[in-house]
């Protein structure tokens, strides 16, 4: 369970104090799906950056799983991302030196799983999303479609309770967009709390719960 | 992480960038490679000169006439006037009981010729101990007979060079020699020496000690090399000599003593401390590489950026983001130091070829210190480097493309 008290993120540009986020409260129970929506520049990014643990709020209090995360050092909230969130992005993020398999193996890597057990655990997310034939490829020799699956598979691999996806099909074809979403909400329905980010209403509007952001605040 | 993922994640990277990589081992290879030559060199110069040493006798004493100190005082503006050191006086050294032999030694220049040939060469004026002392060989006939010290005989024994260019190729034993104004019989010749310290054998004329000093109209020696009995006789041979000589010079202690050991230790010390020099200043070229290494990581942390950005976000920590960065670092130059320690060993094998005389090889600790020093350069400018991938803000490190 996400829960945001009074969050503020502000930004120091110049002389100017941008605030991008402007007392956020909100909560998000576990297996929900949710849409962020906003003009770009509202603050929607941050929001995710806040949730994701890869930004610090300026004040407020972020309660994850009834844990206050925002006391954590860098370390810590490194590990809590590792275990609680996977990450979609829009522009896929691979290691272009590395396979499929070897993208999808990074996560279990760095937490120090042992070889045997993740070349299991691969093996089963390259098949869950339908990569089995093309897991030895390299990103460049793989479609936009297949790179977003790689990606989901990655944030997946670690079995986390929260899946962010930051305008998953903005650099897809409507047709692997529709698939991806799909697959993302095939992973909602098995129990991952799903938040995206996007622009498209029509994408939106396929959430449970739609949040609109305009200039740093929740509008509902 | 596991070490052996952090190791092959670090190779994966590196493989990635087969040129930047390749430039890099050899600019620390390069590096390591002088290092390890001029090291090689170094100490091979050091044990050839003290083989050298070694090679003039064993518990070798010289005594020179006169008394020079180094230590403190003014230098002496009014020349000191040394007694003589004469032939009797290297005799009543003979009273030792830790010496063994004796052999005085009188040295002057002087034109040889036989048969219409003449040059001008060193003359040796010393006693049949000599050879005993300084270990020389003889390649026909015999050295100077057994005799007293102040006998005059007419004989002399050739070095190799002299034979060939006085003799050109004839017999020379038995022949006539004059020197200056006397007539020497060749009894022997010296087996060739080769470049020997101090005295090159192949270009003298050895005389009987009395006769040099008829020939060079002089009383004094120019020296006398002495064998001690054994090494811990040699510093109980000194006092003795020290002893003697006084009481013969009217309580003056006016002579300067020369042990071999002090001379070994003495070279020893010179040249490590050359052979320290210049492994320094090839060290040099080991630090520019080291630079280079840091070059390379730097562009490849800010080429990184994004992938840094996403590790960062699947849950890397900063020790794990650092010691991935190390160690690429590291792999690259350990490969420099193996690719350089090759070459230096293929370099040094090129110069053993090329002299083949001058024995050269790489001390086993070069071996060792120039993989730690290659490591240990490479983690150190490595850690800048990595410490600025393990500090970039995650967000703004995944907003790059």
């Amino acid at each position: 369970m996400i829960q945001l008290k009074n969050i503020q993120r502000y930004f120091q540009v110049g002389d100017q104090t941008v605030r991008a986020l402007d007392n956020i409260t909100l909560t998000i129970e576990n297996g929900e799906y949710i849409s962020v929506m906003g003009p770009s520049g509202s603050g929607k990014s941050t929001l995710l950056n806040i949730i994701a643990l890869l930004d610090h709020p300026t004040s407020g209090q972020y309660l994850l799983n009834n844990q206050d995360v925002t006391q954590l050092d860098d370390d810590a909230l490194a590990r809590v991302r590792r275990d609680n969130i996977g990450f979609v992005f829009q522009f896929f993020h691979l290691i272009p030196r590395l396979s499929a398999a070897e993208n999808i193996e990074m996560p279990m890597i760095l937490a120090g799983i042992n070889r045997q057990e993740r070349r299991q655990r691969v093996k089963k997310a390259v098949a869950a999303v339908g990569l089995s034939d093309r897991a030895d490829h390299r990103p460049d020799q793989l479609s936009g479609g297949e790179c977003q699956r790689v990606a989901i598979a990655r944030a997946t691999i670690m079995r986390p309770g929260i899946l962010l996806a930051d305008e998953p099909t903005g650099n897809l074809d409507s047709h692997s967009g529709i698939e991806i979403i799909e697959l993302l909400e095939r992973l909602n329905q098995g129990g991952v709390t799903l938040i995206i980010i996007t622009h498209d209403q029509s994408l939106g509007d396929r959430a449970n719960r739609q949040i609109r952001i305009i200039d740093g605040k929740i509008a509902t | 992480m596991r070490a052996s993922d952090t190791l092959s994640q670090a190779f994966g990277a590196i493989r990635s960038q087969p040129l930047r990589a390749t430039l890099i081992i050899l600019a620390m290879s390069i590096g390591i490679a002088s290092v390890t030559l001029l090291t090689a060199l170094g100490e091979s110069a050091r044990n050839y000169i003290l083989y050298e040493f070694q090679s003039l006798g064993t518990h070798l004493i010289i005594v020179l006439p006169g008394r020079t100190e180094t230590t403190g005082g003014q230098p002496p503006l009014f020349g000191e006037t040394p007694r003589d050191l004469t032939l009797s006086d290297a005799n009543a050294l003979l009273q030792s009981r830790n010496i063994a032999a004796i052999a005085p030694i009188n040295i002057g220049s002087a034109p040889v010729s036989a048969r219409g040939l003449e040059r001008e060469t060193n003359i040796l004026g010393s006693t049949s101990a000599l050879r005993r002392v300084r270990h020389l060989t003889m390649a026909e006939g015999r050295f100077l007979p057994e005799m007293e010290s102040d006998k005059a005989l007419p004989v002399c024994v050739l070095g190799q060079t002299i034979k060939k260019e006085i003799f050109t190729g004839q017999k020379a034993l038995g022949q006539w020699l004059r020197i200056n104004d006397r007539r020497f019989r060749v009894i022997g010749v010296l087996a060739s020496e080769g470049q020997s310290i101090g005295v090159g054998f192949d270009e003298i004329v050895i005389v009987p000690v009395a006769s040099a000093q008829t020939l060079f109209n002089t009383e004094s020696l120019f020296r006398i090399l002495i064998e001690a009995k054994s090494k811990p006789a040699m510093y109980k041979a000194v006092t003795d000599i020290n002893k003697i000589i006084k009481a013969r010079h009217e309580g003056e202690q006016d002579i300067t003593i020369i042990t071999q050991d002090s001379i070994v230790s003495s070279f020893d010390e010179i040249l490590t401390a050359l052979t320290l020099t210049i492994t320094s200043i090839a060290g040099i070229s080991l630090a520019v590489a080291g630079v280079l290494v840091m070059n390379v990581m730097l562009v490849s942390v800010a080429q990184r950026t994004s992938e840094i950005g996403l590790l960062n976000a699947l849950g890397a920590s900063k020790a794990q983001l650092i010691s991935l960065f190390l160690a690429e670092a590291a792999m690259l130059c350990l490969a420099g130091a193996i690719l350089g320690l090759l070459l230096g060993q293929a370099s040094v094998m090129v110069l053993q070829a090329l002299y083949p005389s001058f024995s050269i090889s790489i001390p086993p600790w070069a071996l060792l210190a120039a993989l730690v020093v290659s490591l240990t350069t490479g983690l150190l400018f490595g850690v800048l480097p990595a410490r600025k991938a393990a500090k970039l803000d995650p967000v703004e490190a995944l907003s790059k493309r």
